[in-house]
């Protein structure tokens, strides 16, 4: 067994005739946290759509726990494991919290097609256990979460994809909507990930954030990774230098 | 005294403070309509809206109208339960009145007695095989009816992405067509006893009932339930949490119809005809009486218990003004006025609670 979680080899995207990503090899080790930094349309959220099986890629190899996968779609990702937290909250907000952690993996009493009647109390225990590992503190779980504030909501779509993802999480901006102490929060609970070792890619811009969180930032520039760098060995004029292309060069791998 | 905490925004967030149910409201409403009738009865009537005043009979309420005021109701009602699933997930549904127009004509020819009064039945529309059916035969025809109809709407939504107005508009105008096609404009008449029997008395008020107490529990405690109110919420993040949204639509659609076609057999049961015009508006009265029970047109909200209320609400605002011996066209003037009001009360309360 390798400790390799997820590899990419020459993954590459375009759209029409748009190079959205090009001949991307990455590599992510199990227990590892690292960040994906980058200006707007460098090809960081197109690089986690091709993971994520939310789109197809033009070609190129992606590993995934040691095996070659081709996810068709989110779901099948996610039944492989990878849970991702978007940048718009994928959730429902007229529901309460367990209804929304549960959403689409309803637990049932007995099975009776569409008509399956719902495991309430066995959903509302096991959402606050899985609140309490993932230090998301939320006062009232029965309510909608409409009534909850931004950082609240960005606590429960993270604290779903802790619950259920198994092998790798992936964040696309987390706190891009946040305020100060929201974002603070967030980070907190990014950190307990990181002590259960559960494996992360971080999108981020914010460069505070991503050297406070993370041990390894790769940086991509024009659909290119140009740069794969240890958090110790590297400081923010040298990450800005890579995003800027003012340092470049491509790495052979990532 | 709940403690106040501070939630992760800084947010003042009272833990112990729950939403007050909107159904709460809306019984509120309710009580307040009811008194107000009073009160106006007894000022201008002199008489009661509410308790009985006989001396021959030994009741506390005037319990004849509080009958009729459940049982005028009691048909659109059902229609109403099949409108707010489908507004609950998001969707609208407009066929539910020529959906009984269809299914009553059609459920109704299968129902035909072949001797009236020794006679042969002057309204048969089939020949002899189709008279004296037993009941189960076109009950099972009209449901089917409503059943297919519900299929097409469904379909045509989740399959060609046809905003829910427009397929469901189309079904409006096709099925009125279908019912005036079906005999040539000429009512059905004369069904047999056991069909008749359906809509008999205080039967259409029971069939409510249960089917309210049926579709609560289903919303509240089934995942078909669960996922209405997720679609409605946030179709795209129901999508993404592998709901299959197609399959959902098609399945609300379809028991809207079915639900549609039951509220045919019991009208024209009770009525012991059916005409091409029946359930003409029905569908606007349904939606109308979802909206007063707070049923939130931009889906995700409601309840089955709210649109129970509302179709009360509306029941009393009918007898009311009959008891108050006011034109019938007051009483659509009014039902306008409380309709515009619902919507209203609902958008200041989402703005409320946007801001937090």
């Amino acid at each position: 067994m390798t400790d390799i979680i997820l590899e990419t080899r020459g993954l590459t995207k375009r759209y029409g005739g748009v190079h959205a990503l090009e001949d991307a090899n990455f590599i992510l080790r199990k227990g590892e946290h690292v960040a994906v930094v980058g200006d707007n349309g460098a090809g960081k959220s197109t690089f986690v759509r091709q993971v994520t099986g939310v789109e197809q890629r033009t070609s190129g190899q992606i590993f995934f726990d040691g095996q070659e996968v081709s996810h068709s779609g989110p779901l099948e990702a996610r039944e492989a494991g990878i849970e991702t937290v978007f940048q718009t909250l994928a959730l429902a907000d007229d529901l309460d919290v367990p209804s929304n952690l549960y959403l689409g993996r309803e637990l049932f009493k007995f099975r009776l097609g569409p008509f399956s009647w719902l495991d309430r109390r066995t959903m509302r225990e096991r959402t606050l256990e899985a609140l309490k590992t993932t230090a998301v503190k939320i006062p009232n779980v029965d309510n909608p979460i409409r009534n909850m504030s931004g950082g609240q909501r960005q606590c429960v779509a993270i604290a779903r994809a802790a619950a259920f993802a198994s092998k790798l999480i992936i964040m696309d901006e987390p706190t891009a909507a946040l305020g100060v102490q929201e974002t603070a929060q967030v980070e907190n609970i990014i950190r307990g990930l990181k002590e259960r070792g559960v494996p992360m890619i971080l999108i981020s811009h914010n460069l505070r954030q991503v050297f406070d969180l993370v041990d390894r930032i790769v940086v991509f520039r024009r659909g290119r990774i140009v740069a794969s760098l240890n958090r110790d060995e590297t400081d923010g004029n040298d990450i800005v230098s890579y995003i800027t292309g003012v340092k470049g060069g491509e790495v052979s791998y990532a | 005294m709940a403690q106040v905490t501070h939630g992760l925004g800084g947010l003042k967030y009272d833990p112990g403070k729950k939403a007050r149910p909107q159904e709460l409201n809306v019984l509120v409403a309710l009580i307040v309509i009811v008194a107000a009738f009073e009160i106006l009865g007894r000022l201008l009537m002199g008489d009661s809206f509410l308790f009985n005043t006989r001396d021959n009979i030994d009741t506390l309420f005037n319990q004849q109208r509080l009958s009729i005021i459940i049982l005028q109701v009691s048909i659109v009602g059902v229609l109403a339960i099949g409108v707010t699933q489908v507004i609950i997930s998001g969707g609208i549904d407009l066929s539910g009145g020529s959906i009984v127009g269809a299914t009553a004509m059609i459920a109704m020819s299968f129902a035909q007695t072949a001797l009236v009064n020794g006679q042969p039945n002057p309204k048969a529309i089939f020949g002899d095989w189709a008279m004296d059916l037993p009941v189960i035969v076109p009950v099972l025809v009209g449901l089917g009816c409503g059943l297919v109809a519900g299929l097409i709407n469904g379909s045509l939504i989740a399959y060609t992405r046809i905003p829910p107005f427009i397929a469901t508009l189309g079904m409006m105008v096709t099925a009125r067509g279908l019912s005036r096609w079906w005999s040539n404009g000429n009512p059905i008449s004369f069904p047999t006893e056991s069909f008749a029997a359906i809509g008999k008395g205080m039967m259409p008020v029971a069939i409510f009932v249960a089917l309210a107490i049926l579709f609560h529990v289903i919303m509240t405690y089934t995942k078909y339930g669960k996922h209405c109110y997720a679609i409605g919420s946030n179709e795209a993040a129901a999508r993404m949490s592998g709901i299959n949204v197609n399959h959902h639509k098609i399945l609300v659609y379809a028991i809207a119809g079915i639900l549609a076609s039951l509220a045919a057999v019991v009208l024209s049961s009770k009525n012991l005809t059916a005409q091409a015009g029946m359930g003409m508006m029905y569908e606007l009265d349904a939606i109308a009486m979802a909206v007063i029970g707070g049923v939130s047109l931009s889906g995700g909200r409601g309840s089955i218990i709210g649109t129970v209320l509302g179709a009360l609400i509306f029941g009393v605002i009918i007898s009311g003004f009959t008891f108050l011996k006011l034109d019938a066209y007051y009483q659509e003037m009014v039902k306008g006025v409380i309709i515009v009001a619902a919507v209203v009360l609902d958008q200041w309360r989402q703005q409320r609670r946007t801001r937090g």
